[in-house]
């Protein structure tokens, strides 16, 4: 792997990837130039700057502040529904020969953990005294959260969302406009999240200083995916605690989806410091290996910049950004979040491509066994899971169920009818 | 150092009246052998011209330039070809170049085998509209030691401070962006017109180099604004629509 923006950095000894873990854990990184080890940082138009570094300033004052964390607390509890259950999956255990628990993120308030990330950062705008909020989304649900936190808290709303996902998503389209969200189908590009993060991105340019962009993944410039993963962690935070009172014990093994990366590094993080925890990232494998088929970017691409960070990217050799595939919107996306690309690089986290059709085989498993419709997202984490429950039965498997699948039933009524 | 020469040759081509053109072209549009007409076109009007480097996911562009960076990738263009082709043409036109791209493709060619092949084809500086200072170091540093400059970007929300900073560390001009928001004008947020010069007047006084207004610049009335305020005024998704018209791209740059 070549590092042409971090040359010095390497991980190469199990003693060097220990010691970056450990620099992660401690709180170290991201360090102040807005790197994890060498992923990450500031990759954007001079304009955007003094935004960025003030939205830096004001999250790490309210972060601190007993105040804003105490109102964060309540809207949690009250709007949010948090915490969210953790379940033992008796039906899929039963058929999968394991035991295996969901953390119940599908229960949070409008369907997915995308609410954690859009309120937190709904509140800092107060803080910050802008006038309106703007979001990209890929498959509606950030746009969903984010249209719903606006609402809440009296911002305009206005949603970028690429004109693939639109009509793939319908149902999510009509929930923003619902909340009062103004949704824009992007028809640049290649139409999918890509494209919105683009065109998000371009408005945020022409009044930065009274726009807050509010980003759903956990990708784009520093502070943004440090301050997805604080507002994402509460999920392995509850996660790890409730496995501890329900189980007495922590899993074998904990799965999640990887797109940009926001609900896996948020399921992540609390098990960081557990090494016997193996933590496994289920990227989308789409219809195969062939470039375009698929959005594994960990098994497909190389270090490069997209969307203001140093992270993975498929892409080609001239460095033009790759096209994507995947059945789900949230994941048809080709870069990754730096911090993932970290945990890679030092081997803390393993990626591994889910298909299509493995996705959807584990979805009609848990409809099936646990009357559970999962969304086709996390349905690639659980297919994750179901494989590895196959080469190691019996084994303790964590899940995090980030949403519920109401969303795609376009797809679903395509594919499973 | 040839991004010396890329200053000069600004500061000469400037006045009182007018300032010097540097128009912007998107390689490759629309055509692959459109770039070689296209400088032999605008070189003899222009202190410098900026070469336009297409790229997937132009996030600092308006609609203008996303369709012509998306028309030359489908071409075939690439940033070996665009200097192959420079270094093809070095001995015949004496204006000096800039490349204009985002970092992506810049750091997939590699740093050093770029700034070498840069100073082949006489690249005199880069600017790179998705790389602060912050950022700048190992590409600065690379760029810099086969003599290739970096040019740094300004704008209008920049703070005064900031603003000094990257005076002093830009290569060759400061490329001062008029409006906040994306090339081409559109959705743009012009600065009161009555703060365009005063932003640039105190860009100069603070600028060891010239300093380059850019970004929505369309009309002759325009260019003419810039007159004692800035010393080059640089010209591209005007040009950009004009080659898609079907003009030519030295009548345009003549009208303005």
């Amino acid at each position: 792997m070549t590092l042409e923006l971090a040359p010095n950095w390497t991980a190469d000894t199990p003693q060097a990837r220990a010691a970056e873990l450990a620099k992660l854990i401690g709180g170290a990184y991201p360090d102040a130039h807005g790197r994890f080890g060498p992923f990450g940082g500031r990759f954007v138009p001079e304009t955007l700057m003094p935004a960025i570094t003030r939205l830096e300033e004001v999250a790490r004052h309210a972060l601190t502040d007993p105040a804003f964390l105490d109102e964060l607390g309540v809207h949690q509890r009250e709007w949010v529904g948090r915490p969210t259950p953790l379940a033992r999956a008796e039906g899929l255990s039963r058929l999968w020969d394991a035991d295996v628990w969901l953390k119940r993120e599908d229960l949070a308030h409008t369907g997915a953990h995308k609410i954690n990330n859009a309120l937190g950062q709904a509140l800092l705008a107060r803080r910050l005294g802008v006038k309106r909020i703007i979001a990209e989304t890929g498959a509606g649900q950030h746009g969903v959260a984010t249209a719903a936190a606006c609402a809440r808290l009296g911002f305009p709303c206005r949603v970028y969302m690429g004109a693939i996902d639109a009509e793939r998503q319908a149902p999510n389209v009509f929930r923003m406009k619902t909340l009062g969200a103004e949704v824009v189908p992007v028809t640049s590009g290649d139409q999918t999240l890509r494209a919105a993060i683009d065109e998000a991105l371009r408005d945020w340019v022409s009044d930065p200083r009274g726009t807050h962009y509010l980003l759903g993944s956990a990708v784009g410039p520093h502070p943004f995916p440090w301050l997805v993963r604080t507002f994402q962690s509460v999920i392995g935070r509850e996660a790890r605690q409730q496995m501890l009172d329900r189980a007495a014990r922590l899993p074998d093994a904990a799965f999640a989806c990887v797109g940009g990366g926001s609900n896996a590094i948020g399921f992540f993080h609390a098990f960081l410091g557990d090494p016997r925890v193996a933590l496994i990232g289920a990227e989308a494998g789409g219809h195969g290996p062939a470039p375009g088929q698929h959005s594994a970017t960990m098994a497909h691409g190389r270090p490069g910049v997209l969307h203001g960070c140093y992270s993975m990217l498929i892409q080609d050799a001239h460095g033009q950004v790759g096209d994507t595939h995947s059945i789900s919107a949230g994941l048809d996306y080709p870069g990754v979040g730096p911090e993932h690309a970290f945990l890679r690089a030092i081997g803390r986290v393993s990626y591994a491509p889910v298909t299509d059709a493995d996705a959807l085989a584990a979805l009609r498993d848990v409809c099936r066994v646990e009357g559970i419709l999962p969304a086709l997202e996390p349905s690639h984490a659980l297919a994750a899971a179901k494989a590895h429950a196959r080469a190691h039965p019996g084994s303790t498997l964590l899940i995090n169920l980030c949403g519920r699948g109401d969303k795609d039933m376009p797809i679903l009524m395509k594919h499973l009818t | 150092m040839p991004h010396t020469d890329l200053a000069q040759s600004i500061r000469r081509a400037s006045s009182p009246d007018k300032p010097a053109l540097v128009p912007y072209l998107t390689a490759g549009f629309p055509t692959l052998d459109s770039l070689r007409h296209q400088l032999r076109a605008v070189a003899p009007l222009a202190a410098a011209i900026e070469i336009g480097v297409p790229f997937s996911d132009p996030m600092a562009d308006g609609v203008t330039i996303q369709r012509s960076s998306r028309r030359a990738i489908s071409n075939g263009v690439t940033l070996a070809w665009i200097l192959d082709e420079l270094r093809a043409i070095r001995g015949e036109i004496g204006t000096p170049r800039v490349l204009m791209s985002y970092l992506n493709p810049l750091i997939a060619m590699g740093l050093s085998e770029l700034a070498r092949d840069c100073e082949a084809s006489g690249v005199d500086a880069i600017i790179i509209p998705d790389l602060p200072l912050e950022e700048s170091k190992p590409i600065r540093a690379a760029l810099n030691n086969r003599g290739v400059g970096l040019v740094q970007l300004v704008s209008p929300v920049t703070p005064e401070a900031r603003r000094r900073e990257l005076a002093g560390a830009s290569d060759g001009f400061l490329y001062a962006v008029t409006v906040t928001g994306v090339t081409g004008g559109a959705n743009a947020t012009p600065p009161a017109a009555t703060d365009l010069p005063g932003y640039l007047d105190a860009l100069r006084a603070a600028s060891p180099v010239p300093v380059c207004a850019g970004f929505g610049i369309r009309s002759r009335q325009q260019v003419q604004a810039l007159a004692g305020h800035a010393d080059g005024a640089i010209i591209g998704s005007a040009l950009i629509d004009a080659i898609e018209r079907g003009e030519d791209p030295g009548a345009f740059l003549r009208s303005l």
